[in-house]
Order: C-alpha cells, then sequence, then structure tokens
C-alpha cells in the first residue's frame, strides 16, 4: 500500500456503480428487554460495495449490524421486529437456518477472538465445517490466500502451527478478517475492524476492504470519519437508535441534509 | 489453665489502654501529630504483651510432658523393667497413678502432706478407689516412686511456667510501653506482627502436612523391616494371618482400586461432561435453575449412603440380569457393583466443576464461531471443549483421586476380598478397605499385619500426589498453548 492517498479522501474511487440490493432491511426495531436499541430502521446494502455505519458510541451500530447476520439470537434478551431480506429471502423466516445464513453473511467482531488452536486451524474453522476444499492441498491454498488477503501471510507462514492467540492484538484481528474471508462469504459485516490496529495494519485493512468489493457486499462500522470516507460507498448515520441518514459517502460528508449528520462530521455531537 | 489466660487477656487490654494514653500523651493531646492512629500505639503494646507470652505458653504444655515422661521413665530402675511384661504399659500406669492422687486430693480425699507420704504397703488401690478412682492393678513399690516424682516434676513445672509466662507479659508490657511515643512507627509494627501470625499459620498447615508424610514414614520403614519390600510391591497374594506367615501384596489390591476407579470414572467422566455442557449451552435458564441443584444434591448424599445402594439395589440386579446370565458369576458385591455406584457419586463433581469451566470460556469465542456459521455443537466440539480443556481434565483428575481414596462404597459394593481377576463381576477390594480391616480390631502395632496399613497409605498418597502433579502439569501445559 503507497501511504500517499490514506489521508486524502478525494483520491478515493466513489463513482462505482451500484450493481443491485444484496440486503434490503425494513421497519426494524430492535429491544434490549425494555430498551429500544433501533427504531424503525430502513436500509439497502448494495451489492459490491462497502456500506459504513457511522454514530456516537451506544447508537445502535454494533446491534444493527448483528441483525443482518441474526447474531441477536444468541442473546437471551434481545427482540428484533420487521422485514430484513436477503437477496428477496426473509432471514427472519422460520424456515430459514441462521447457521446457513451466517455462512453466507460471516463477521469479524469489535474485539479480536481468535479461537485457542493454532493460525493454520483459526483459518481453516469455516472451510472445514463447510466441506469448502476437496483435500488437504486444497485447504492449506485456501488457508494461504486468506491470511495474504488479511495482509497476514508473510507474518506468519513461517509458524502456521502456533496458537492464534499468541499473536498481538492487531495481528489477532487480521488472523479473525482471514478467518471470515475464507469462509467466502457475501456480505462480509465488520465491527471496527481497525480499532486495535496500527496506521500500517489498517491501511492494509482498508485496502483488504476495497478489494474484497470486487466480490462481496462488506458492511463496516467505524468511528473513523476518514475511514469511513475513505473506503465506504454508502454512509449510514445512527443516533440513538435511529437512522438519521443514509446516501452515497461523498453526499455524506460533503452535502449533508441533517443538522445533525453535519454537526457529528464536523465534531460536535458524538 | 483458664485463669491464666484470662489473665493474660486482661494484660493485654491493660496494655492497649496504657499504650494508647501514653501515645496520645505524648502527643500532648493533639492526635494528628502522632505517626499513627493512637488504635495502633494501643495494639503494638498489646501484642508484644500477648503474642511472646502466648507462643511460650503453647510450647511449654507441648514440650514439658515430654521431658517429665522421659526423666521419670528413666529413673525407673532397669532391674524393675526387665520384670515388666509390657514396658510401654508401665508409663500408662504411672501417668494413671499421679492423676488418680491428684484427683484424690482434689476430692478432699486425701490431703497434700498424707498423698506425699503414700507407701505402697498401704493399699492404695481402695484408697483411691474411694475418692472414685480406679486403677487397674496393685501398686508396686517403684510404680508409686515414679509416679510421685512424675507429680513432683508436673508441678515444678507448672510452677516455672506461671512465672515465665506472666513475666514475659510484664517484661512486653513494660518495654512497649516504655517505647511508646509520638514518634514510634506503631503502624508499621502492628503491620509486621500481623503479616508474622498469618505466617506461622500458614507454616503450621505445611508443616502439619510434613507431620502426616513423615509419621506415615517412620511407621512405613518399621513394616519394612519386617517385611521385605519386594514382596509387597510385587506380591500377588494378600492372606494376612495374625498367627504369622502372611502374605501382604500389594498388587491385588492396586488392581481393585484401579479397576474400580476406572469403571467409576468410564460412568462419571462422559455423564458428568454431558450434563455440564447441556447446563451450561443448551439449556434454558429455567431448566438450569432447576437441574443444577438437583444434581448437585447428589454431592450432598453420605457415602455410607451410596453404599448401602450399591449393596441393596444395584449388587442384586447387575448379578442377577447381567452377571447370571451371561456366567459370569454369582456374586452381587463386585467391582462393577462399586464402580458404576462410585462413578454416580462422582457425576456431580464432573459436572459441577466443568460446567464452571464451561462457563468462564469467554462468549467472544461463541460469538467467533456462531458468525463464521458453525452450529451448536460444532461450536462445543471444536471451540468450547478444547479451550475448557485443562480444566476438565484437573476436574477428571480430582474425581480420580477422590475414586482411589473411596472406602464405604467399595466395603459395601465389591466386598473386601483380594483378588486378581479380570471378571468385572467378582468381589475385589481396594487399598483403602484393607488399610481399615487392619486396623480395626485388636492390633498389635509391632505385627507386619498392623503396621502395612501405613505402607499401605503411604502408597496411595504417592498415588494421589503423582496424579495431581500429572494434572498440574496438564493444566499448565495447555495454558502456555492458549492464552
Ligand atoms: N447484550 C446487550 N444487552 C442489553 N443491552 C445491550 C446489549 N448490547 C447492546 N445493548 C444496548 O443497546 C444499545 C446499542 O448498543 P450497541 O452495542 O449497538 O452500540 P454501538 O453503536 O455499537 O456502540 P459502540 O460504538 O460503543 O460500539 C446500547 O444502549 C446498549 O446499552
Ligand atoms: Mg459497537
Amino acid at each position: 500500500m503507497e501511504d500517499g492517498n490514506v489521508n486524502d479522501m478525494s483520491g478515493i474511487d466513489q463513482g462505482v456503480a451500484v450493481t443491485g440490493t444484496k440486503m434490503k432491511a425494513r421497519g426494524v426495531d430492535v429491544f434490549y428487554g425494555d430498551n429500544h436499541a433501533i427504531k424503525e430502521v430502513d436500509v439497502d446494502i448494495a451489492d459490491k460495495t462497502v456500506t459504513a455505519f457511522i454514530g456516537p458510541s451506544g447508537c445502535g451500530k454494533s446491534t444493527f449490524l448483528r441483525v443482518l447476520n441474526r447474531m441477536n439470537d444468541t442473546i437471551d434478551i434481545c427482540r428484533v421486529e420487521g422485514d430484513v431480506t436477503l437477496e428477496g429471502e426473509d432471514i427472519y423466516d422460520p424456515k430459514v437456518d441462521p447457521v446457513q445464513l451466517r455462512a453466507k453473511v460471516g463477521m469479524v467482531f469489535q474485539k479480536p477472538n481468535p479461537f485457542p488452536k493454532s493460525i493454520f486451524d483459526n483459518v481453516a474453522y469455516g472451510p472445514r465445517i463447510h466441506g469448502l476444499s476437496r483435500n488437504k492441498s486444497d485447504l492449506e491454498e485456501i488457508v494461504e490466500k486468506s491470511l495474504r488477503r488479511a495482509a497476514l501471510w508473510d507474518e506468519v507462514k513461517d509458524r502456521l502451527n502456533a496458537p492464534g492467540t499468541g499473536l498481538s492484538g492487531g495481528q489477532q484481528q487480521r488472523l479473525c478478517i482471514a478467518r471470515a474471508v475464507a469462509t467466502s462469504p457475501e456480505v462480509l459485516l465488520m465491527d471496527e475492524p481497525c480499532s486495535a490496529l496500527d496506521p500500517i495494519a489498517t491501511a492494509q485493512v482498508e485496502e483488504l476492504i476495497d478489494e474484497l468489493r470486487s466480490r462481496f457486499s462488506v458492511v463496516i462500522v467505524t468511528h473513523s470519519m476518514q475511514q469511513a470516507a475513505r473506503v465506504s460507498q454508502k454512509t449510514a448515520f445512527f443516533h440513538l437508535g435511529n437512522l438519521v441518514e443514509f446516501d452515497d459517502t461523498d453526499t455524506i460528508f460533503t452535502n449533508p441534509s441533517d443538522p445533525r449528520t453535519e454537526s457529528y462530521i464536523t465534531g460536535r455531537i458524538g | 489453665m483458664l485463669w491464666i489466660l484470662l489473665a493474660l487477656i486482661f494484660l493485654g487490654l491493660l496494655g492497649y489502654v496504657l499504650g494508647r494514653q501514653r501515645a496520645v500523651a505524648s502527643a500532648s493531646g493533639d492526635v494528628r501529630e502522632l505517626h499513627s492512629l493512637p488504635n495502633y500505639y494501643g495494639l503494638n503494646v498489646t501484642l508484644l504483651t500477648l503474642v511472646p507470652a502466648l507462643l511460650v505458653l503453647g510450647l511449654w504444655l507441648i514440650v514439658q510432658p515430654i521431658i517429665v515422661e522421659r526423666t521419670v521413665a528413666g529413673q525407673i530402675p532397669a532391674s524393675f523393667m526387665e520384670q515388666v511384661e509390657n514396658p510401654t504399659l508401665l508409663m500408662t500406669e504411672v501417668r494413671r497413678l499421679a492423676g488418680g492422687i491428684e484427683t484424690a486430693i482434689e476430692r478432699g480425699f486425701l490431703n497434700v502432706e498424707d498423698a506425699a507420704n503414700l507407701a505402697s504397703d498401704t493399699d492404695i488401690r481402695a484408697q483411691l478407689a474411694e475418692a472414685g478412682v480406679a486403677l487397674g492393678a496393685d501398686v508396686s513399690t517403684e510404680v508409686l516412686a515414679a509416679a510421685q516424682d512424675f507429680r513432683a516434676m508436673n508441678a515444678t513445672g507448672a510452677t516455672w511456667m506461671l512465672i515465665v509466662v506472666f513475666a514475659l507479659a510484664f517484661a512486653g508490657l513494660a518495654y512497649s510501653y516504655v517505647r511508646t511515643h509520638k514518634d514510634l512507627r506503631a503502624r508499621n509494627r502492628v503491620e509486621y506482627a500481623i503479616l508474622s501470625i498469618l505466617m506461622i499459620a500458614s507454616t503450621l498447615a505445611i508443616l502439619t502436612t510434613v507431620g502426616i508424610v513423615l509419621s506415615m514414614l517412620w511407621d512405613t520403614r518399621n513394616f519394612f523391616q519386617l517385611y521385605p519390600w519386594q514382596d509387597f510391591f510385587f506380591g500377588l497374594e494378600w492372606r494376612p494371618s495374625f498367627e504369622g506367615g502372611s502374605e501382604l501384596g500389594l498388587i491385588p489390591l492396586l488392581w481393585g482400586t484401579l479397576y474400580i476407579s476406572l469403571i467409576a470414572l468410564l460412568v462419571a467422566v462422559p455423564i458428568g461432561l454431558f450434563a455440564a455442557i447441556y447446563m451450561a449451552e443448551y439449556a434454558t435458564k429455567r431448566v438450569r435453575s432447576v437441574a443444577k441443584p438437583l444434581i448437585e444434591v447428589l454431592a450432598g448424599i453420605p457415602t455410607i449412603v451410596y453404599g448401602l445402594f450399591a449393596l441393596i439395589t444395584v449388587g442384586p440386579m447387575l448379578r442377577d440380569y447381567f452377571a447370571q446370565p451371561l456366567g459370569l458369576g454369582d456374586s452381587s458385591s463386585s467391582v462393577m457393583t462399586a464402580g458404576i455406584v462410585m462413578g454416580i457419586m462422582l457425576i456431580p463433581f464432573v459436572s459441577s466443576l466443568s460446567d464452571d469451566i464451561i462457563n468462564s470460556v469467554p462468549q467472544t469465542l461463541r460469538d467467533g464461531s456462531y458468525g463464521l456459521g458453525a452450529t451448536q455443537s460444532e461450536t462445543v466440539k471444536q471451540v468450547i471443549l478444547p479451550a475448557a480443556l485443562p480444566g476438565i481434565v484437573g476436574a477428571v483428575l480430582l474425581a480420580a483421586s477422590r475414586a482411589i481414596g473411596e472406602t464405604m462404597i467399595v466395603v459395601l459394593g465389591a466386598g473386601a476380598a483380594a483378588r486378581l481377576d479380570l471378571n468385572p463381576f467378582e468381589a475385589m477390594t481396594t487399598v483403602t478397605v484393607k488399610i481399615v480391616g487392619q486396623l480395626t480390631g485388636d492390633t498389635d502395632f509391632s505385627s507386619p499385619e498392623a503396621l502395612v496399613a501405613f505402607a499401605l497409605g503411604l502408597t496411595l498418597f504417592v498415588i494421589t500426589l503423582g496424579l495431581n502433579i500429572f494434572a498440574l502439569y496438564i493444566v499448565r501445559k495447555y495454558r502456555e498453548q492458549y492464552d
């Protein structure tokens, strides 16, 4: 990665033609017990596009992200209402198997959470349970490719059998990204993937996200306005559980229609 | 005894009040001038008054009887010793007589001078019986002399003890009182004293363990002087007979122990572990809140009750439905019976330990696995169990230690016949049962048949110690790998 344009918002290719809608959320409400965390949110996740969720802490970004692959099912007190579709199919339909759904809509979490296994086994976890490889060399290839895409290969290629938990925090986060990529999801949800990374690794991950866009939809939660501007084509701004504004990233950052968006971007709220 | 303690405590309280007053006075009433809070000055005096005195008191109470007994025993003429059948009983007799005379004086049947002038030609036995003290045999001159010595030495000892203890208490009180001054670092001193008390407590705990091992070592050594160690460790027969010529081979007992423990673990580990997985990963809150206490009730049942269950229910059932139809014997006490019942006893042990361990696996790991599209059982098998493995191994080894040490269930479930056999429907027995067996009834602690109990005990100790060390090793090894 040449760092020349990392901080330069105008250098980003934002004029990509949108190729259709991958996921569609309509009138989504999320409750944690009595706490109404997400209020009537409508969002379209376009195919082969990076969508950024921004907003102040506690506004419901992670919660909404988890709606998209039904990770909220694992929280007892959480209740989701509204329609969410993946390629026209309601993902909250009782017929849908959440396990299958999560294989298609993968997730990287806010905190790195490598399994207590070797680096290789961490990355091979998804391909193994979903039977994505025909033989061992196939699997090795998938692991190598995923680690390369997560910009981790050079650092770990000599110690693939060392435990994943022995890596540094930033390396662990990239390992988790490699692990998610290895499953070849159609949509990749990333919850603040760079919050534990140094600027160089951040740049590498951003490059990866840009590259992933050619094949998946990516949804990324971030607290960095620059990052949202650099990597995304669409941006959604959440505030207190409401979706305040959802538009092309350019528009949000240059010409927001809601005063709250403008104050947040310019640093007056949040 | 009681009044000594009360007096010491009074001195301690007095020291507290005095020390505190003196400290405050030395700062001319301004508490802010003091190095430490006023309480610390008081406590400092109290501690210096009490601790040395109490330590010496405790030590004295332990050491004095030993010394007195040694001296008295040394003074009994050797010619008399030779006539006595049982020299070890002689000292008991002396102690009884001395105690009897004291009691008689206390109850007013003898006055002190009479007691000192007791002669063996008067009927001491009758005299003491009048005072309500029963003696076993007539008193000989030598025993009487020894008993009088014993009394005299004890009396002197007690007097000196009083003098020394109170001298120490007063010295401590005076010293620390004089030293009390507003610049004295009373807080640090009290802190140091508390540290020492804590250290003494932990040292005592360790010393007790060492003492237990040493006492067993001693008797084990005596045993091996009477019985060759090769025959003990490699002997295939267990046939103790108190007329001599016993065979005391460890192997059949060890075999029984390990066989029964193995069956117990085969029952307890899968059931306990699966129950724990269900409780931790699948059960809803409602089920959990009912089922978990129910499982844990099993842990509260005394082992003798399990033993009865083995004897009355499980044993006959196994015999009627398995052993006899299969032609494997017709004994209702069997390795299988004891093993199964012991396994049931260990289920809550394994399950509640494993449950805690599984629950402590961080939720983020589960999320990570679900987020990649893994099912619940894939997550359990590939992420949670590996992460919890060291803890689970620890739990299993702990359960194994308990199985090896269990006695009651074995007596009632597997019987007491030492046998070396593969058939799990045969009666066998374990090391612990035989330890009990060798020590109940009339035991003569100079015969190998009784002393073997210590060798058996030590062997068990070494085995469980080895298991625990192994458990620690496993846990540490996986720790390094995983966090
Ligand atoms: N597991 C949970 N149980 C109960 N309430 C929750 C839970 N997770 C989130 N919440 C609540 O939902 C609201 C939104 O939380 P969420 O985690 O989505 O915020 P966020 O936008 O991701 O914040 P951050 O930027 O700090 O990560 C908060 O009020 C939070 O307290
Ligand atoms: Mg969040």
